[in-house]
C-alpha cells in the first residue's frame, strides 16, 4: 500500500509539472507567436517605451523561455525577487506570481479568496451528494415506474440547463419576487454562520441541481448494472432482507465509481467555480480568474489556472489511494 | 459404382453452389437488418423522435436564418429605438420585454434589436462550433483511443497518459485565458471567423479524451476477439486490421457519443460566450445574450429567458436523441 500511495504521489508531481509548463508555455509562446508583447500584457496600455523595457527586465522576459519557467518554479518552492536595486519586489513562497498591473500578490490573493469557493464547492457537494444518489437509487429501484421516469426526466433537464439559466431563474423567482431569501454574497463563516449559509444557499442549490442530474444518472446505471450481478441474485437466495441486499451488497459496488467522479468534481471545483460565481457576484477564485482574465493580467491567470490544476491533481491522488483502499486489485496494476 | 462418386460431387457442388449466394444473402440481410433493428427501435421510442425532430428543426432554422428572418422578423442588426421607453432606461416598451407580433421574441433593451433575429443568427454559431467541435473531437478521440486499445504498450501508456493530463486541465479557465492572450486577427483571418476557430479548437481537442477513452476500452476488448484472430493468422497488417476489422465494429459507440457530445459543445460554447470569450459583437451569440441580461433581469426577465430557453431547448433535443439513440443501438446498455 505505501508503495502504491508513493508511486501515485509521483505521478501526481509529474503531472502538476508538466501541466505548469504546458500553461506556462502556452501563456509566453502564443503572445509570442501572434506578434503580441507580453511585457505589454503584464504592464497595460503603457505606451512609454522605457516603462515596457523596465517591465520586461523586472519580469525576466527577456530571458529565454525555459529559464523563465525556471524561477517560476523556483519561485514556487522557495520565492523569488522580481529584481533590479530599488524597486525591488519579493514575493515569498509559494510565489504564484505578482500581480504588476494591479499591484497584489497573487498567492495572498487566491488564499483570501479560496474560503469563497470552497464554501460554495463543498456545500453544493453535501446536497447534490444526497439528492443525486440518493434520486438515483430510487430510480434504480424503481425501474419503468412513474417515478424513474420523472426522475430521469428531471435528471436530463438538469444536465441541459446551462447553470447561468437557472441561477439567473431561481434569483429572480425566490430573490426578487417572492422575497424568500436575501440576496446572494458571501460572509465569512465564522462571522455569522446564519448569515453565511443565507448568502450562499441559492448558489448552493444551483450548482448543486446540476451535478445531482449527473450523479442521479450514473448511480441509476450503476446501480441497475450492479443488481444483474451474480452475487446480488445469491444475496437474495440466501434469503437475506431486500434491505440489506441493496444497501450492504449493491450500494457499496455502486458507490465506487461515484467516489472517482465526486472527487475530480469536487477538486475542479476549488479551483473556481467560474460561471457561478460570476452568476452570483461571488468573489471566489473563478471570478478572480475571470476579471483577469477581462484585464489581461497574465500572472493572475496563470496562477489560478495552476491553482486550479494542483486541486484536480490533488483530488486525483485521493481518489487514486481511496481506491486502493476499497479496491485491492488496483494496486498491482 | 457410377453413383457412387457422383452424388457425392453433385451434393458438394450444389452445396457450394447454394452455400456462396445464401452466405452474403445472409450477410446482406443481417448487415442490413442491424441496422433496420436500431431504426425500428428508435421509432418506437418516442422521446428521441421527437428530439430528433426538434434537432432537424434547428439545423434547417440555423440553415435559412435570412430567410426566415426576412419573412417573419427584421435584421438581426437593425436598432428599433421607438419600441423602447426612454423613461426606464432604454427598458422595451410593454409587457414581457415587448413581444408582440411582429417581434415574437421581444426586443433588446437598449438597442431594440429583434430578439428573434438574434436567437435564430445565433443558432448559426452555436451549431456550427458545437459541429465541428464535435468533429475535431471524434476524429483524435478515435484515431488516438484506437491505436492505444489495439497497439497497447507504449503506444497506450503515451496516449493515456496525454489524456489523464487533458482531464486534470482546468479546462474553462484555460480555453477562455488562451482566448484572451489572442489577438484579434491572426494569419490574416479575423473576427468571426478567428473567433469561431479558435473555439472549436479549444472546445474539440479538450474534449476529444472523453472520446479517446470509451474507443480505446472498446478497442481493448475487440483485439482479443476470435475475428481479430482470425485476421491476423490470415496475414492481415496492423492497419488493415484497425481500419477494416476494428473500427467498423466501433461505429455505434462512436456515433452515439458524437451525438452525445454535441449537447455538451453547445453548452461549453454558450458558456464561453457568456464569460466574453466568445464570438464577437455584433455577430449573435446565445451566450453572450445571456451575459448582457446578468445587467437587466429583474426589469426585464424576458430577456434572460428567450437565450436561455433556446439553449435549454437545443441542449435537451440532443440528449434526448443521443438517449435513444444508444439505446437502441445497444439496448443491454440500460
Amino acid at each position: 500500500m505505501f508503495r502504491y500511495i508513493i508511486r501515485r504521489l509521483i505521478a501526481g508531481v509529474i503531472t502538476l509539472l508538466v501541466v505548469t509548463l504546458v500553461t506556462f508555455g502556452i501563456f509566453f509562446m502564443v503572445p509570442k507567436l501572434t506578434g503580441t508583447d507580453p511585457a505589454l500584457l503584464y504592464t497595460g496600455k503603457q505606451t512609454d517605451k522605457v516603462a515596457i523595457e523596465g517591465a520586461r527586465k523586472k519580469m525576466g522576459l527577456d530571458k529565454p523561455v525555459i529559464e523563465q519557467y525556471g524561477l517560476f518554479v523556483k519561485g514556487l518552492v522557495v520565492g523569488r525577487d522580481y529584481d533590479d536595486g530599488p524597486d525591488k519586489t519579493h514575493c515569498p513562497a509559494p510565489c504564484f506570481g505578482y500581480s504588476f498591473k494591479n499591484q497584489f500578490n497573487v498567492w495572498q490573493r487566491m488564499l483570501s479568496d479560496l474560503p469563497v469557493t470552497a464554501s460554495l464547492a463543498v456545500g453544493a457537494a453535501v446536497i447534490w451528494l444526497i439528492l443525486g444518489v440518493g434520486a438515483g437509487i430510487i430510480s434504480a429501484l424503481r425501474k419503468g415506474r412513474a417515478i424513474d421516469r420523472a426522475v430521469m426526466t428531471g435528471a436530463l433537464a438538469g444536465v441541459s440547463l446551462p447553470i447561468y439559466f437557472t441561477g439567473l431563474l431561481s434569483a429572480s423567482i425566490f430573490v426578487y419576487t417572492l422575497n424568500w431569501l436575501p440576496s446572494p454574497g458571501y460572509s465569512p463563516f465564522l462571522q455569522n454562520p446564519l448569515t453565511w449559509a443565507q448568502g450562499l444557499i441559492l448558489p448552493w442549490i444551483t450548482l448543486a441541481f446540476l451535478f445531482a442530474a449527473t450523479y442521479a444518472r450514473l448511480t441509476r446505471a450503476t446501480m441497475l448494472e450492479t443488481l444483474s450481478e451474480d452475487y446480488i441474485r445469491t444475496a437474495r437466495a440466501k434469503g437475506l432482507r431486500e434491505r440489506t441486499v441493496i444497501g450492504k451488497h449493491a450500494l457499496r459496488s455502486t458507490l465506487t465509481p461515484i467516489t472517482t467522479v465526486f472527487g475530480l468534481d469536487l477538486g475542479a471545483l476549488l479551483g473556481g467555480a467560474v460561471l457561478t460565481e460570476t452568476v452570483f457576484n461571488l468573489n471566489g477564485l473563478g471570478k478572480d480568474a475571470v476579471l483577469a482574465i477581462s484585464t489581461s493580467d497574465l500572472p493572475v491567470i496563470l496562477g489560478v489556472t495552476m491553482f486550479a490544476a494542483f486541486f484536480i491533481v490533488l483530488a486525483n491522488l485521493i481518489v487514486d489511494v481511496l481506491y486502493g483502499v476499497i479496491d485491492p486489485r488496483v494496486r498491482l496494476a | 459404382m457410377v453413383m457412387g462418386p457422383e452424388p457425392p460431387a453433385a451434393a458438394g457442388s450444389t452445396l457450394v453452389a447454394d452455400e456462396l449466394p445464401v452466405e452474403s444473402e445472409v450477410r446482406a440481410i443481417e448487415g442490413r437488418s442491424l441496422g433496420r433493428i436500431a431504426w425500428n427501435r428508435l421509432k418506437r421510442d418516442r422521446i428521441a423522435m421527437a428530439g430528433g425532430i426538434i434537432v432537424i428543426v434547428l439545423i434547417l432554422v440555423a440553415i435559412f436564418a435570412p430567410v426566415l428572418v426576412k419573412l417573419v422578423a427584421h435584421p438581426p442588426n437593425d436598432f428599433h429605438d421607438d419600441l423602447l421607453d426612454p423613461n426606464l432606461g432604454g427598458l422595451p416598451k410593454g409587457r414581457f420585454g415587448g413581444i408582440s407580433g411582429s417581434y415574437l421574441f421581444g426586443v433588446q433593451p437598449v438597442t431594440g434589436r429583434d430578439m428573434f433575429s438574434q436567437i435564430v443568427y445565433g443558432a448559426r454559431v452555436s451549431l456550427t462550433v458545437a459541429f465541428l467541435a464535435a468533429l475535431v473531437a471524434v476524429l483524435i478521440g478515435s484515431v488516438l483511443g484506437v491505436a492505444a486499445g489495439y497497439f497497447g504498450g507504449w503506444v497506450d501508456a503515451a496516449i493515456s497518459r496525454v489524456m489523464d493530463l487533458l482531464l486534470a486541465f482546468p479546462q474553462l479557465l484555460f480555453a477562455i485565458a488562451l482566448v484572451s492572450v489572442l489577438p484579434q486577427s491572426l494569419w490574416g483571418f479575423g473576427g468571426t471567423f478567428l473567433r469561431m476557430a479558435v473555439l472549436v479548437v479549444v472546445i474539440g481537442f479538450f474534449g476529444w479524451p472523453y472520446i479517446g477513452r470509451i474507443v480505446r476500452g472498446q478497442a481493448l476488448s475487440l483485439r482479443e476477439r476470435e475475428f481479430v484472430e482470425a485476421s491476423r493468422s490470415l496475414g492481415a497488417r496492423g492497419g488493415y486490421i484497425l481500419f477494416r476489422e476494428l473500427l467498423p465494429n466501433l461505429v455505434a459507440p462512436i456515433l452515439v457519443y458524437t451525438t452525445l457530445i454535441i449537447p455538451t459543445n453547445i453548452l461549453n460554447e454558450a458558456a464561453l460566450s457568456f464569460l466574453g470569450a466568445g464570438v464577437k459583437s455584433p455577430t449573435p451569440s446565445w451566450g453572450r445574450l445571456m451575459s448582457d441580461a446578468v445587467n437587466y433581469y429583474q426589469p426585464d426577465p424576458t430577456y434572460m429567458i428567450v437565450p436561455g430557453v433556446a439553449i435549454f431547448v437545443t441542449v435537451m433535443a440532443f440528449n434526448l436523441f443521443g438517449d435513444g439513440l444508444r439505446d437502441a443501438l445497444d439496448p443491454r446498455a440500460h
